[in-house]
C-alpha cells in the first residue's frame, strides 16, 4: 500500500475560546476588585500620608533626615514661630535597634530551628512549635510592659558585664553611667519578638532540604551534625537570610514594646549600652497627644519615611526568599 | 560481553535456561574464598505495626555479586536499607536480628555507625549527586564528610573515576558542576563516591533502574570489575542484570504479608534448577 | 511450607541503650553540678552566670564523652547537639518568664467586680476592687466585630483572586499582601487619621479604630485563607463544573464550604492578631472609661488602652491593673489560639 506521505500538511491547532457567562464575569469582577483592594489601600497609605507630610518635606528639605533637632518654639499666643524637624538621630535608633534585634536573634532562631528539624522526636517537636506560634501570637503591648519590668534589671546587668570586658570597644562605652532603657535592651526586647517569625521560616526551609542528599551523605558516613553542615545549611541560607530580613523590618516597625522600653533622646546615639535612643514610630507617639496640626503634618512625613523604610526592607526580603527559597543550589 | 552481543541475547531471552546459560557464562560461581564480608541472620523489619520483613537469613561472601530479586513490594529495599542501618531514619522503624560485618553484630548497642557507613556504602536508585559541588568535589565528598584526612586527593579520586569507568569522559572538566552530567555519568559519580571511602561492601539498590540500557551495561561491567575486591549485594527487579553480573542470587516474596527469602542459591541454579515452585514461577515469569 | 517461627519482637537498637541513657544523665547532673560549684567558687553570680557555666559544661563534658568513646568527630557532633539544645531553650525560656510573670502580677489586680464594672466612676488608682474593665472588653469585642466585618471581605476575596481567578495580577498581589503585612501598626493609624478622621469625620470613635486594624488585618486572613483554599483538591472544582456550573456557583457552593473550617481558623488568627494591637487605638479610639455600644459615636475603650492608661499613672494600684489587664488580655489571646488550633486539627482528619 503506497501512502503519499509527503502530502499531508500538520493542521496549525484551533482556537479554542469561551465567553463566560454574565454572573462570571461579575464574579471575576468582583473578586479581582477585592484582590486588588491591598494595592489601593498601600496606593493611598502613600498618598495621604505624602499630602499631610508634604509641605513639612518640602520646607525641611533633605535636613528632614539629615538633622537631629525636632522642635517647634511657640510665642506668647500660641502661635508658632519657628519650627525644626529633623528625624535622623530616630531613624539611625530605629536601624539600631533593628540591628542589634536581628543579631541576637539570628544564631538563637537558627540552632532552634536546626533542633526542632533534626534533634527533636516528633512528639517534642510538636509541642515546642506550639509554643513558639504562641509567642509569634503575644501581642506588643505584652513585650514592652514585661520588658520594662522584668527584664530591665536582668538586661541592665547584661549590660554592665558587657561593659566591663569589652568597654574598650567604642560602641560600648557608656558615659554617664545609665545603662536602663538603652537601645541593648530594646534590642533585646525586639529580638524575643522577632525570634517566632526567623525560626518558623528558617524552620520550613530546612523541611524543604531534599531528602536524597541528606540520605546521600549519612551513607557516605556522615555524623549528623556533619550532614547538616554540609547539606542542610548551605542549602537553607537564602530562606534564612530572607527570614531574618522579614525579621528586620517587623523591628523597624514596632511601636509600643520600644515606646515603653526604649528613652527617646533627639541625639544619634550609637553607643548601645547606653540608655538613649531614637525611635521613628515612637516619636511620633510621643509626640501624638500633645501636637499641634502643624507638627502632626511633621508627624505625617515621619510616619511615610517609616513606611517607605519598611517596604523597603520586605521587598528585599521577598526577593531574597523567592530567589533562593525553595530552590537551593 | 560486548553491548551487541547482550542485545542479541536479550531478544530469546524468557527462558530461565537461557538465563542461566548465560549465568555460567559470564561468572565463575563459588570459586572465590575470601571468606564471609556480611552475615544477615533472622533479620525483621517493622514499620510501626506492619511486619515488613520476616526473619531473613543471607550470608555475603566476600568478592561476590549477590543479587535480591523478586516482585515489588516485597522487602528488598527495606531489607538492604538494614545492612547498612538507614532503615532506622524512619521514624516509625523497628528490626530484630543481628547483621554481622567481620563477625560483629553492627546493631550492637554502643558502635559507632558512622563508621559502619564508611564500610558498607550504598548506591541510591535515583542518582544523588551533590549539585553544590564539581565533580572532582562529589567524588572526594565522602572524605570532606566523615573527615578523613588524606594527602593524595587527586590520584585516590583518578582512581575512583576511573574504577566507576567515568575517567575518560570526565578527565578534563572535574570542576564542572556535579549535575551537569547525564543519568547515567551522574549514577556511576555516585558510585566513584562511594568508592572513595574505600567500603568493605557495597549496597546498590536497583542502580540501573532509572537508567538507559547502555548506561546500565556500562555500570554492571564497573560491577564485575569491583566485586575483586570487595562484596556487592545489589537489588533489582531485572533478572537479565542478575543473570549477568551475580554470583549468587535471593529470590524474595510477600503473599501480602511480611516479605521473605524464599530461596538463595548460585545464579546459574537459580534459574535453571530453582528447588521452590514459587521461585520457578517467578522466573519462568508467569507472575511479577 | 515454611515452618512456624516465633516471631521476635520489635527492637530499635539505635536507640539509646540504658548504660548510654544513664551516662546522659549523668553528664547533664554532672553538669549542675559544675555549675554551682563553679559559681560559688569565683565571682559570677546571677541566674545568668548557672545558666552559662551549666551549658558550657555539659557541652565540654558531651565532647569529651564523643572524643572518648569514639572520635574527635563524634565529639563535635555531640559538642554541636548541646549548643543547638541552648539555642532552642534561649527561645522558650522567654515565653515561660512571661505567661509566668502576668498570671502572677495579674491575680492581685483580679476580683469579682473586674468584669462587671467598668471606669466611670473610679480612676485607676483607686483601690484595687473599685471599677473593673468592662468597657474594656465590650470596647475590644466592638473593634474586632467592626474590623471583621470590613476586613473578612476583601480577605477572602483576595485570597479568592490568587486561588481561583489566578489572573495577571497574582504575583504583584501576592507581593502587595505581603507588604501590607510589613506596615508598622503606628502607620495604619496615621493614615486613617489622615485619610477619615481629619476629612471626614473629624473626631474618635470606635469605627476609625477599627478601620485602621482592618488594615492589619487583611493580610494574615487574605495569607491563611489563601493556604487553605489551595489545599481543596482540584478534583473538586473539577466536579463542579464537569456539572454544568459557573464558576462562581462552584466557588460558593463547593469550595467553600469544604474550606470552612480552615476560613474560620483563617479568621480566628486574623483576630488574635490585632485584639492586643495598641498604637493605632491609642491614636484614634480616644479610650474612654465608660461602656460604649455605639462604635461610631464618642470614645471607646478597650483592653490595650486601658493597660497602657493604667501603667502609665504609676501608682502601685494602677501597675497592678494594668497587670490585670494584661492577664484578660492573655487568656484572649491562649483562647483564641487554642481554638483556632482545635478547629485546624479537626479540619485534618
Amino acid at each position: 500500500m503506497v501512502e503519499n506521505k509527503a502530502a499531508a500538511p500538520i493542521p496549525s491547532p484551533r482556537e479554542i475560546t469561551t465567553e463566560p457567562r454574565f454572573s462570571d464575569k461579575l464574579f471575576r469582577g468582583v473578586v479581582t476588585a477585592g484582590g486588588l483592594s491591598s494595592l489601593i489601600i498601600l496606593g493611598l497609605i502613600a498618598i495621604f500620608l505624602s499630602y499631610q507630610g508634604f509641605e513639612i518635606l518640602i520646607k525641611e528639605g533633605f535636613s528632614f533626615i539629615t538633622s537631629s533637632e525636632w522642635a517647634v518654639e511657640v510665642d506668647s499666643v500660641g502661635e508658632i514661630t519657628n519650627t525644626s524637624f529633623g528625624l535622623a538621630a530616630m531613624l539611625v535608633g530605629t536601624i539600631l535597634c533593628a540591628l542589634i534585634a536581628v543579631v541576637i536573634a539570628l544564631p538563637i532562631s537558627v540552632a532552634a530551628a536546626i533542633f526542632l528539624s533534626f534533634y527533636a522526636p516528633e512528639s517534642v517537636k510538636r509541642v515546642l512549635v506550639s509554643i513558639i506560634d504562641l509567642m509569634a501570637a503575644f501581642p506588643s503591648i505584652l513585650f514592652g510592659f514585661w520588658g520594662l519590668f522584668v527584664l530591665m534589671p536582668s538586661a541592665e546587668y547584661w549590660a554592665k558585664l558587657i561593659n566591663k570586658y569589652l568597654g574598650f570597644i567604642p560602641i560600648f562605652e557608656v558615659e554617664p553611667r545609665i545603662f536602663t532603657r538603652s537601645p541593648f535592651i530594646t534590642g533585646v526586647v525586639l529580638a524575643i519578638m522577632i525570634i517566632p517569625i526567623v525560626t518558623s521560616i528558617s524552620r520550613e526551609v530546612f523541611s524543604q532540604t531534599p531528602l536524597d542528599r541528606i540520605q546521600a551523605a549519612y551513607a557516605l558516613g556522615a555524623t549528623r551534625w556533619n550532614v547538616i553542615r554540609t547539606v542542610a545549611i548551605p542549602y537553607s541560607r537564602g530562606g534564612i537570610v530572607g527570614g531574618s530580613m522579614l525579621g528586620l523590618g517587623r523591628a523597624m516597625g514596632e511601636t509600643v514594646a520600644v515606646y515603653t522600653v526604649l528613652n527617646i533622646v533627639y541625639q544619634i546615639n550609637w553607643q548601645v549600652l547606653f540608655g538613649a535612643g531614637g525611635n521613628v514610630a515612637s516619636l511620633i507617639l510621643l509626640k501624638f497627644g500633645e501636637a499641634q496640626p502643624y507638627e502632626v503634618k511633621a508627624l505625617m512625613a515621619a510616619g511615610l519615611i517609616l513606611f517607605l523604610l519598611t517596604l523597603l526592607v520586605n521587598f528585599i526580603a521577598d526577593q531574597i526568599v523567592a530567589r533562593t527559597g525553595s530552590k537551593g543550589r | 560481553m560486548t553491548a551487541d552481543s547482550s542485545k542479541k541475547e536479550e531478544k530469546e531471552m524468557t527462558t530461565p535456561a537461557s538465563l542461566a546459560s548465560i549465568a555460567a557464562q559470564t561468572k565463575q560461581p563459588g570459586t572465590k574464598s575470601l571468606g564471609i564480608g556480611l552475615e544477615a541472620r533472622g533479620v525483621h523489619a517493622w514499620f510501626g505495626k506492619h511486619h515488613a520483613l520476616s526473619n531473613v537469613s543471607l550470608d555475603f561472601a566476600a568478592g561476590t555479586v549477590t543479587a535480591l530479586i523478586g516482585p515489588s513490594g516485597c522487602g528488598k529495599s527495606t531489607f538492604i536499607r538494614t545492612l547498612n542501618r538507614m532503615h532506622e531514619f524512619i521514624p516509625s522503624a523497628a528490626m530484630a536480628g543481628e547483621v554481622l560485618l567481620d563477625g560483629k553484630d553492627i546493631y550492637e548497642p554502643g558502635t559507632d555507625v558512622t563508621k559502619i557507613r564508611l564500610k558498607i556504602g550504598m548506591v541510591f536508585q535515583k542518582p544523588n549527586p551533590f549539585p553544590s559541588m564539581t565533580i572532582g568535589e562529589n567524588v572526594l565528598s565522602g572524605l570532606k564528610l566523615a573527615e578523613l584526612k588524606n594527602s593524595k586527593t587527586d590520584e585516590l579520586m583518578e582512581e575512583c573515576l576511573v574504577r566507576a569507568g567515568l575517567w575518560n569522559e570526565v578527565k578534563d572538566r572535574l570542576n564542572a558542576h556535579g549535575g551537569s552530567l547525564s543519568g547515567g555519568q551522574q549514577q556511576r559519580l555516585c558510585i566513584a563516591r562511594a568508592l572513595a571511602v574505600n567500603p568493605q561492601v557495597l549496597l546498590m539498590d536497583e542502580p540501573c533502574s532509572a537508567l538507559d540500557p547502555g548506561s546500565t551495561l556500562r555500570i554492571e561491567e564497573t560491577i564485575k570489575e569491583l566485586s575483586r575486591t570487595m562484596t556487592i549485594i545489589i537489588v533489582t527487579h531485572n533478572m537479565q542484570q542478575a543473570a549477568r553480573v551475580s554470583d549468587f542470587t535471593a529470590f524474595f516474596l510477600s503473599d501480602g504479608g511480611p516479605g521473605e527469602m524464599i530461596e538463595t542459591a548460585p545464579t546459574s541454579q537459580i534459574f535453571s534448577q530453582p528447588r521452590d515452585k514459587r521461585t520457578e514461577n517467578y522466573v519462568t515469569g508467569r507472575f511479577g | 511450607m515454611t515452618q512456624s517461627i516465633a516471631i521476635p519482637k520489635p527492637s530499635r537498637p539505635w536507640r539509646p541503650s540504658p548504660r548510654e541513657r544513664v551516662i546522659n544523665i549523668s553528664l547533664v547532673l554532672g553538669s549542675f553540678l559544675a555549675s554551682y560549684l563553679i559559681v560559688l567558687s569565683t565571682e559570677m553570680k546571677g541566674k545568668l552566670a548557672y545558666f552559662f557555666v551549666f551549658f558550657a559544661a555539659l557541652a565540654i563534658l558531651n565532647f569529651a564523652l564523643g572524643l572518648i568513646t569514639k572520635d574527635w568527630m563524634s565529639g563535635k557532633d555531640q559538642f554541636f547537639s548541646v549548643l543547638m539544645l541552648l539555642g532552642m531553650t534561649l527561645v522558650i525560656l522567654p515565653t515561660a518568664n512571661i505567661l509566668y510573670t502576668v498570671f502572677d502580677r495579674g491575680r492581685a489586680g483580679l476580683h469579682s467586680g473586674l468584669l462587671t464594672n467598668d471606669m466611670a466612676l473610679s480612676t485607676p488608682s483607686d483601690p484595687i476592687t473599685n471599677g473593673g474593665l468592662t468597657h474594656a472588653i465590650v470596647g475590644t469585642f466592638l473593634l474586632v466585630l467592626v474590623a471583621l466585618i470590613a476586613s473578612v471581605p476583601i480577605g477572602i476575596l483576595t485570597a479568592l483572586y490568587l486561588t481561583e481567578i489566578k489572573g495577571r495580577f497574582t504575583r504583584p498581589i501576592r507581593f502587595l499582601v505581603q507588604a501590607m503585612s510589613g506596615v508598622p501598626s503606628i502607620v495604619a493609624g496615621l493614615f486613617i487619621l489622615s485619610a477619615v478622621v481629619y476629612t471626614v469625620t473629624q473626631s474618635y470613635s470606635g469605627l476609625v479604630g477599627s478601620l485602621s486594624l482592618t488594615i492589619l488585618m487583611i493580610p494574615t486572613i487574605a495569607r491563611t485563607a489563601e493556604e487553605v483554599l489551595n489545599l481543596i483538591p482540584n478534583d473538586l472544582r473539577e466536579a463542579g463544573v464537569a456539572l454544568g456550573a459557573t464558576q462562581w456557583r462552584t466557588v460558593a457552593m463547593v469550595v467553600i464550604p469544604a474550606a470552612r473550617s480552615g476560613l474560620i481558623t483563617a479568621l480566628i488568627l486574623g483576630v488574635a492578631r490585632i485584639v492586643g494591637e495598641t498604637a493605632p487605638i491609642l491614636l484614634l479610639t480616644g479610650g474612654g472609661d465608660k461602656i460604649n455600644l455605639n462604635p461610631t459615636q464618642g470614645a471607646m475603650g478597650s483592653l490595650p488602652f486601658y493597660i497602657w492608661k493604667s501603667f502609665l499613672l504609676g501608682t502601685e494600684e494602677s501597675i497592678t491593673r494594668g497587670w490585670a489587664g494584661l492577664f484578660v488580655l492573655l487568656v484572649l489571646v491562649l483562647f483564641l489560639f487554642m481554638l483556632a488550633r482545635f478547629l485546624g486539627s479537626r479540619r485534618a482528619k
